[in-house]
């Protein structure tokens, strides 16, 4: 009490149009479950919606899931975006099913992370916890 | 010269403001400077708490009623609305999993309208005044109203609650939890109660249990009612309000989901400020909730003083000496705060 305290603080957002999030909400509680404070904001987010509750939020981390195959298209929105409204240096980590050939063109883009189907949880809270040091 | 970061917070930059806000929270020297630079600049918003057990739709009202906020009739300026929005930490973890965003959709792309998550993290006095601090970044940045959503469960959301001007606890029919919500004694801080879920069946049970245990914890407020205003003088403290002036919290059902009653609610809101205005009672809050931060920040203050003052090793040895029965509970925390003859 009486101390500052940073908490790493991580959005978790579903971007695009397919309809679950299982995946999102068991990274979700996993990273809660590590110590960290994790804002949830559903299904269906718009780059322009991610962009929004990032600056609320004042997160370090942006956490996608994108299942749709839309990603190239949504991700250097996201980015842009986030550019834009002076959050440089919020790191960006997908998840879902992203085709190898477009994994080195995201991490051009700026995206410091991808986890495929099956990531270990415990191997993004380590990612997340050395992208925040 | 470059612009400071509060005068950014009081020009209404977003950028400056959501990072004062991370500093404040973090309990930062750069955030507390900040707000002492903000503080002459607030006390004009209106604080209004939402507060009830989990589930019963705190999360959709507050997305309605700032939604409806933003949407007045034609040719009303709408009130800019910021959303502090308290959801516990785990205790195993410390971490948390905020999720009241996922019913605040609505609100997307108002630039009108700013919601902030928050963990509780520690303790209840810390977080009272956490949240203290968050509100007045808010309230100097020029918002409007200002709407805190906690779960009620216990002391520290009363705490919370009466950070607030206008305090409404919002119940559901189903979760079984009137009894519980009247335990914890949050009823008596209700300004306004709400039955949301009013589309379920049992909404007209709860409305009716609400309305009937309102009047067994307010007897004096019906004795005004039934036979006037000499009735209750004696509960009126001095310069307060008339005793015919006095607040009757309305009992109110709300559909979230659909918006309705909710029109009504923010009439309610309206009326219990305006009440609060031309009773005194405004002031008296203010005075009472400003009153309440100083006292909880003095506590942290004193116990962080004494923390940093007492070597772990001394404290240890006094522990023993109770454990073991040697001295009592009492003169064990008359040494400490001694510091003399460990
Ligand atoms: N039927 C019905 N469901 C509602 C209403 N308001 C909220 N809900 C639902 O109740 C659940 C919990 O709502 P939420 O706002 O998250 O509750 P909170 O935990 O109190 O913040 C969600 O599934 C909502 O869609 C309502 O007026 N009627
Ligand atoms: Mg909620």
């Amino acid at each position: 009490m009486g101390n500052s305290q940073t908490k790493i603080r991580v959005l978790i957002a579903k971007a695009g149009l397919d309809g679950h999030d299982r995946g999102a909400k068991v990274v979700a509680r996993a990273l809660r479950d590590a110590g960290m404070e994790v804002i949830y904001t559903g299904l269906r987010q718009t780059p322009e919606m991610i962009t929004e509750a990032a600056l609320q939020e004042d997160v370090q981390v942006v956490g996608l899931s994108i299942l749709s195959g839309a990603h190239m298209t949504l991700v250097p929105k996201v980015i842009k975006m986030l550019q834009k409204q002076g959050l440089t240096d919020v790191k960006l980590f997908l998840g879902g099913i992203i085709p190898d050939e477009d994994k080195s063109e995201l991490t051009k883009l700026g995206v410091d992370g991808i986890f495929g189907p099956g990531t270990s949880t415990q191997l993004i809270i380590e990612d997340i916890r050395k992208a925040c040091q | 010269m470059p612009v400071t970061r509060t005068q950014a917070v009081l020009n209404g930059e977003r950028l400056a403001l959501t990072r004062t806000l991370s500093q404040v929270e973090n309990n930062t020297p750069e955030g507390n400077q900040i707000l002492e630079e903000l503080f002459p600049h607030t006390g004009n918003a209106h604080l209004i708490g939402v507060t009830g057990a989990p589930g019963t739709g705190k999360s959709t009202l507050v997305n309605q009623l700032a939604f409806d906020y933003r949407h007045p009739p034609e040719g009303t300026k709408p009130p800019t609305v910021a959303i502090v929005a308290i959801d516990p930490s785990s205790p195993f973890s410390g971490g948390a999993l905020l999720g009241d965003r996922v019913r605040m959709q609505d609100l997307a792309g108002d630039p009108g309208v700013f919601v902030r998550s928050m963990a509780s993290r520690g303790s209840l006095g810390g977080l009272a005044s956490t949240t203290a601090g968050l509100v007045q970044v808010f309230d100097a940045a020029g918002f409007d109203i200002i709407l805190i959503e906690t779960v009620g469960a216990g002391q520290a959301e009363v705490e919370i609650a009466s950070l607030a001007h206008t305090t409404i606890v919002v119940e559901a029919p189903g979760l079984g939890d009137e009894i519980q919500t009247f335990k914890a004694g949050i009823l008596e801080i209700a300004d306004i109660l709400v039955v949301n879920k009013a589309d379920k069946p049992g909404a007209d049970n709860a409305l009716r249990a609400l309305r009937n245990m309102l009047s067994l914890t307010q007897p004096e407020k019906n004795v005004v009612m039934h036979h006037g205003k000499m009735m209750s003088t004696e509960e009126a403290p001095a310069g307060d309000a008339e005793p015919d002036q006095e607040w009757v919290p309305p009992v109110l059902p709300t559909t979230a989901t659909t918006g309705d009653g909710v029109a009504e609610l923010i009439e309610q809101i309206a009326a219990h400020q305006q009440h609060l205005k031309t009773s005194g009672g405004w002031i008296l809050r203010e005075q009472a909730r400003l009153k309440n931060e100083v006292g909880n920040l003095l506590q942290e203050a004193l116990h962080q003083r004494w923390n940093s003052s007492i070597p772990p090793a001394d404290y240890e040895k006094v522990l023993d000496q109770v454990v073991s029965r040697q001295i009592s509970p009492r003169r064990a925390v008359d040494k400490l705060i001694k510091g003399a003859g460990l």
